[in-house]
């Protein structure tokens, strides 16, 4: 059971009020783009056993979208972050790298 | 035009825990916008008398406001003065980016009063009712069992659960099963 806090309303719930909404910062290749770029777009995703970063959405709340970052083996929430970012903010970085020194994940670190 | 009826027509039940009383017709007006705006927040405390802080419910005598998310507010008046207040907003905020929606039949309101009605709602949601924990004032949007809702205490002991017209049957039975006799856990 997950514990989110969610940064648009405030409210700290548990995980049955909120939807789960995909890998986050992803670039939505479309019109453009090559093949290789297309095709890691819709299918590649990351299946980590650790940090991981993903979207979620307050939909017995206030129906906003916003980003977690968790921990994918001990279901610790390291933070969680508005949508509108295409990377996590510093705090949240540093909140992780406190607790999973030297993780990676995708491009951030 | 129609006559307008509730959900459940006032439908009770009575002899549980706790007592859940539909609550019939009740104007709501969906209001989003920028909630910071100065036009916004006039028109709001001129129908409800303040303009509820984040999470929180501003109730008076025959109106109120609730904080639904940090750009929407839902407006609660009389069921027959919906139309004109949405009138008298259009006006207020006209030349703003708002929208002010009549939503009064698409929504079923329900009272869960008594001694253990915060254990009714604990029950269901899953929200921390502890007395120190959630008060008057404080406004939650939740679940209750399947279905989205939204609740405030009314008074000491009352709670107000707001929830879609399409599953109120639902509500209902689940809130007087929740209270039905000899249910108590007594963990507040």
């Amino acid at each position: 059971m997950l514990i989110l806090d969610c940064p648009c309303c405030g409210v700290s719930g548990e995980e049955t009020e909120f939807h789960a909404g995909g890998e986050a910062h992803l670039k939505r290749h479309s019109v453009g783009s090559t093949d290789d770029q297309f095709e890691e777009y819709l299918f590649m995703r990351e299946n980590p056993r650790g940090v991981h970063f993903e979207r979620w959405r307050h939909n017995n709340g206030c129906g906003k979208w916003f980003h977690a970052a968790r921990c994918t083996q001990t279901l610790e929430v390291f933070g969680t972050y508005s949508a509108q970012t295409y990377e996590p903010p510093k705090e949240i970085k540093d909140a992780i790298s406190a607790k999973r020194p030297g993780w990676s994940w995708r491009n951030f670190s | 035009m129609s006559n307008a009826v509730s959900a459940l027509q006032g439908a009770s039940y009575v002899g549980g825990i706790a007592e859940i009383r539909e609550l019939g017709l009740r104007g709501m007006i969906t209001l989003r916008g920028d909630l910071a705006d100065k036009k916004l927040i006039k028109a709001v405390k001129g129908i409800a008398g303040t303009m509820p802080d984040a999470r929180r419910i501003a109730m008076n005598d025959k109106a109120g406001a609730a904080w639904m998310s940090s750009d929407e507010l839902l407006l609660m008046v009389d069921h027959a003065d919906a139309p004109s207040t949405i009138e008298a907003l259009n006006s207020a905020l006209k030349g703003t980016h708002f929208l002010a929606a009549n939503v009064s039949d698409a929504r079923a309101v329900f009272e869960v009063s008594g001694p253990s009605a915060r254990e009714v709602m604990a029950k269901l949601a899953p929200v921390d009712f502890a007395p120190d924990a959630f008060t008057q004032g404080m406004f939650r949007r939740s679940r209750l069992a399947q279905v989205p809702a939204a609740l405030w205490m009314s008074r000491e002991d009352a709670f107000t659960v707001v929830c879609f017209r399409s599953v109120g049957e639902y509500m209902f039975d689940l809130l007087s099963v929740a209270a039905q006799g000899g249910s108590e856990v007594g963990a507040y």
